[in-house]
């Protein structure tokens, strides 16, 4: 990547940010135009995502990040120096491959929020100033900023579920943000505290990745940082926010939730954790390595017991999210690879799991798994789907989750045995939650009172197509993924191979 | 001139000519209301020549924008005087701007309203700029009298004078113990000029440490007073709700401004030796007003008392500058109380047209803003969300700086209380933004517009309140060099 593809990250941001703008100077009753304008922003920002992807190859010269472009905001003044606070973009392997993952789940949860009826504006305005945020949070190699658009993630969260959500809208979104919230005062700290130590008077993440930290520093706040991204990240215990949340937010927002802004917390434990403070990381390691197993095992066992599809999906993702924090926690660079590749397969499937729900929730206005029966006869294409994204979540091969589930397997086994024995053993209770839930709701005697539904529209064919697609590239030819990623990582000092 | 130990003394009245044009402002217009009847005079003129006043005295203050000079030892005209003299025009040309139909209906005696106002603000630059204690205590007067008046001035409102009692006694109280203090500070150090204080307070004062911390401990509970901070805080509900809104937003602008204005000047000046002495106490004070400020405001149903605590709370933050005070916290101090003022006017401004619209104060009034004023909904909640520090708004940027500089001064335990804190006071802002968004307005409601002047205040402050957050860099550099002018370099 040259400086020049840096632009290309600023659009990233500026994409969104300039269609929300352009929303809010659109009349409301434009139906077209917003339509018009929301589908050609999606696709140029897919486009743009995908060539980042594309033309990042790492490269041993150059730093950390490539694309670097950087503007001064602000430097030598009180208590910043040079270089204090600066507008500065770049990505590596990791954010490359998660801001593909934006840009693929962005398309289709465009497409199916076109059939809301309710205010139509408001919702894309807030929906894309959330996706400016997770951009931001890919590309931006500047502390400051980098938080800013984190929060800028947050923030819309609220509205999106309390307005147009469903089932108890108001509780799930102010728990949600409160406790992200409760999760941000940790990243904040943290932050101070290490620009302070580093003394250096800048947030640029470079100088501080590269910059001399005290092994006490870096064990102190390393877990202030997994905490505070481990609430985004719905890292157990810290998750209560997310199964409610996912519950009552609407599709398009539970697509980006599970399927992007989850990968912000995890990527936050990366960037800001292991990368910044690697010692505290090692020290830490096995802590991470028992939380996310329990998480894994917990999520599973409580997906066993929900009879709500969207809660089910809620305790699975915990589940998931368990699997990316023991793949960090391993510690090693195979481990670590499949961390960030599980982070892209769960985003994608769960992203389809969320759409093709939200498309059967609004005829049925129901998503109790013991309601349905036989809904293969009444939705054949809608059940395909279903079928693929389970498969895919369980681990098949040939599907994302398989080749993501087996690098953490093997850097679990290499790092901890019996913690790889436990992570098999709960890909066995994902198998049984998922298929007793195809047998049950898809498969045997149709329900008659389901035979007024309709197969899933056009656009939310064309928007599982586009997941589908993705998940199945990622499950057959992982080599673009794993070139990017596994180089980024094993520059982090005391990564093991 | 030459003072009584025959110190040659400056007496350039020029540098005194923002306060000048203020005080003459203050006749001119106690004088057009006076005639009005005489003179052919509508209401409309009132404000106008209030703002022209305003506007003359923010040109005469930039003419001293890059110097350092001082009147008479007494007052000093430098970047730190300059930067309050230059907010406290802005504030009060905003809020006539924005308020003037609110003051027209709802406040008896608009001229002397506005004459008070002028005062106060008069009063309040002189208190950023007093080089001596007897200057500084006859500032804050000229500021407290004015606003004990003010808040009175609500027409057909009987918690207006109740407010006005309630302030008026307290405030006495405080009054008394800051001077009693500033006694007992004069009987330590002999003499009530900032430089010679700051000199004697530098020796030997195992002697007289007792009478040194009980004047601090008086001051510090005076001035505690007047910023409202935990435990002095109780009149400050009472006050916000009683007085009229545009009184209200001014002691929570204005007047919080110049009281730390003061505590700058003080600690950063004479009062610095003795550090060890009162950075404790500041502590706790900061501490309390963080913690209760937003948690007493998480029960309110009124706005403006929600708005009051959550002044309070503002208050507690900033005290938190104070604790390890230098360069680099006063720059963070001066930059948050910039976007403060901004953030807190914009909100303030919104309410005020709300009122005027509808009468009404408590929260659930708000319901279905968004539907019926969509515009002003929109400044209300950046303006919230600023308050609660949420980003790509001044407050997220202003806090961000201020947290980080007093980490710098190693006091990262008061930043995590003020982290918690805030986090806190993210849910009572999204109370009043829930009503807003969520909620449907009753049947009658129908779609409303501001008026011209409101649609141009409330505009101003949320153009502020979002450039700023994009591009701070302006108001921090106007900040640090601020605070610069506080610690020369010797």
């Amino acid at each position: 990547m040259t400086a020049n593809d840096g632009y290309v990250l600023l659009a990233l941001m500026a994409v969104p940010l300039g269609t929300a703008l352009l929303l809010m100077l659109t009349p409301s009753g434009e139906r077209s135009a917003i339509v018009g304008l929301t589908a050609l922003s999606s696709f140029a920002m897919f486009v743009m995502a995908l060539y980042v992807f594309v033309r990042y190859q790492f490269s041993d010269d150059g730093g950390i990040f490539q694309g670097v472009l950087a503007w001064t905001w602000m430097e030598n003044v009180g208590v910043l120096g040079e270089k204090g606070i600066q507008l500065k973009v770049g990505v590596d392997g990791i954010g490359a491959s998660l801001v593909l993952l934006t840009g693929i789940v962005v398309v289709p949860a465009t497409w199916v929020s076109w059939k809301i009826q309710d205010r139509l504006k408001d919702f894309f305005i807030l929906l894309y100033i959330l996706v400016a945020g997770v951009f931001g949070v890919f590309v931006l190699t500047d502390l400051f900023f980098w938080f800013l658009f984190y929060e800028v993630a947050l923030l819309p969260m609220y509205l999106l579920i309390a307005v147009w959500g469903s089932t108890r809208k108001e509780y799930g979104a102010m728990k949600l943000m409160m406790m992200l919230m409760a999760g941000s005062i940790f990243i904040f700290t943290a932050i101070f505290a290490l620009f302070s130590h580093v003394g250096a008077g800048t947030f640029d993440m470079e100088t501080l990745i590269t910059a001399q930290k005290s092994e006490s520093f870096q064990k102190t706040f390393f877990p202030l940082v997994v905490i505070g991204c481990g609430v985004l990240g719905a890292m157990f215990p810290l998750h209560s926010w997310s199964p409610d949340g996912h519950a009552s937010a609407p599709t398009a927002v539970s697509m980006l939730h599970a399927g992007v802004l989850m990968k912000v917390g995890a990527f936050g434990v990366l960037r800001l954790g292991f990368q910044m403070m690697p010692q505290g990381g090692e020290y830490w390691a096995p802590a991470l390595v028992v939380v996310g197993i329990v998480a894994a095992m917990y999520g599973a066992i409580s997906a066993l017991r929900q009879t709500d599809m969207k809660l089910l999906m809620g305790f699975s993702s915990v589940s998931h999210m368990g699997y990316v924090f023991i793949g960090l926690g391993t510690f090693n660079s195979i481990g670590w690879t499949g961390a960030v590749l599980q982070m892209t397969a769960h985003g994608l499937m769960t992203a389809l799991f969320f759409l093709l729900i939200g498309g059967m929730y609004d005829q049925s206005h129901n998503r109790d798994i013991p309601n349905f029966s036989g809904m293969a006869k009444q939705m054949p294409i809608w059940t395909t789907f279903f079928v693929l994204a389970s498969l895919a979540s369980l681990g098949l091969p040939g599907l994302s989750g398989f080749i993501a589930e087996v690098h953490i397997f093997i850097g679990a086994f290499r790092a901890y045995p019996v913690v790889g024995g436990l992570a098999v053993l709960t890909a066995a209770i994902t198998a049984t939650y998922l298929l007793r839930m195809l047998a049950q709701a898809f498969f045997g005697e149709m329900n008659p009172r389901w035979t007024g539904l309709h197969e899933i529209t056009v656009m939310e064919r064309a928007g599982a197509t586009v997941l589908a697609v993705a998940i199945l590239a990622l499950g057959l030819w992982p080599s673009p993924w794993i070139d990017r990623i596994t180089p980024s990582i094993i520059h982090i000092p005391g990564v093991t191979l | 001139m030459t003072d009584i130990l025959g110190n040659d003394l400056n007496m350039q009245y020029s540098l005194l000519l923002p306060e000048i044009l203020l005080g003459v402002t203050a006749f001119l217009v106690v004088f057009a209301d006076l005639f009005s009847k005489e003179l052919k005079i509508g209401y409309r003129l009132l404000p106008l020549i209030t703002v022209a006043g305003l506007v003359a005295a923010l040109a005469a203050s930039l003419i001293w924008a890059d110097t350092t000079s001082d009147f008479a030892m007494l007052v000093t005209v430098d970047s730190f005087t300059t930067f309050f003299r230059v907010l406290f025009c802005i504030v009060a040309i905003v809020l006539v701007i924005g308020a003037h139909e609110y003051i027209e209906a709802h406040v008896n005696h608009p001229g002397e309203f506005f004459a008070l106002l002028l005062l106060s603000t008069a009063g309040a630059s002189f208190m950023a700029g007093a080089q001596d204690l007897l200057t500084a205590y006859l500032a804050v007067e000229v500021l407290s009298f004015s606003l004990y008046i003010a808040v009175s001035l609500g027409r057909n409102d009987p918690r207006s004078g109740e407010a006005a009692l309630k302030y008026v006694l307290l405030g006495g109280v405080a009054s008394a113990f800051l001077l009693y203090g500033l006694s007992f500070i004069y009987g330590v150090a002999g003499s009530t000029q900032y430089a010679d204080i700051s000199a004697a307070l530098g020796g030997d004062l195992s002697d007289v440490r007792g009478s040194l911390v009980l004047g601090l401990v008086l001051i510090v509970a005076g001035l505690g007073f007047k910023a409202s901070a935990v435990p002095f805080h109780m009149w400050t509900p009472d006050a916000y709700e009683g007085a009229p809104i545009p009184v209200t937003a001014y002691l929570s602008a204005t007047s919080k401004a110049a009281t730390f204005a003061l505590l700058l000047r003080w600690f950063s000046g004479p009062l610095l030796p003795a550090i060890d002495e009162w950075q404790w106490m500041i502590a706790v004070l900061a501490t309390a007003t963080m913690v209760l400020g937003n948690l007493v405001a998480l029960q309110q149903r009124n706005i403006k008392r929600l708005l009051a605590y959550s002044s309070i709370a503002q208050v507690g933050f900033m005290l938190m500058a104070l604790v390890g005070i230098s360069q680099i916290t006063a720059g963070g101090l001066l930059a948050h109380l910039g976007g403060y003022l901004i953030t807190n006017l914009a909100v303030f401004v919104a309410v005020i047209h709300f009122y005027n619209r509808t009468g009404k104060e408590e929260i659930t009034d708000f319901k279905g803003l968004a539907q019926t004023n969509p515009y002003l909904a929109l400044v209300m909640t950046a303006g919230l969300f600023s308050l609660a520090g949420m980003p790509l708004l001044v407050g997220f940027f202003t806090k961000f700086i201020l947290f980080q500089t007093v980490v710098e001064a190693d006091f990262l335990w008061l930043v995590v209380v003020a982290v918690v804190a805030s986090t806190v006071s993210l849910y009572y802002y999204l109370q009043v933004i829930k009503q807003m968004y969520l909620y449907q307005p009753d049947g009658d409601a129908t779609r409303w517009r501001l008026t011209p002047t409101g649609y141009l205040s409330t505009g101003a402050l949320l153009a502020a309140v979002v450039v700023l957050g994009l591009w701070g860099t302006p108001l921090y550099e106007v900040a640090d060099k601020a605070a610069a002018a506080l610690f020369p370099v010797a």
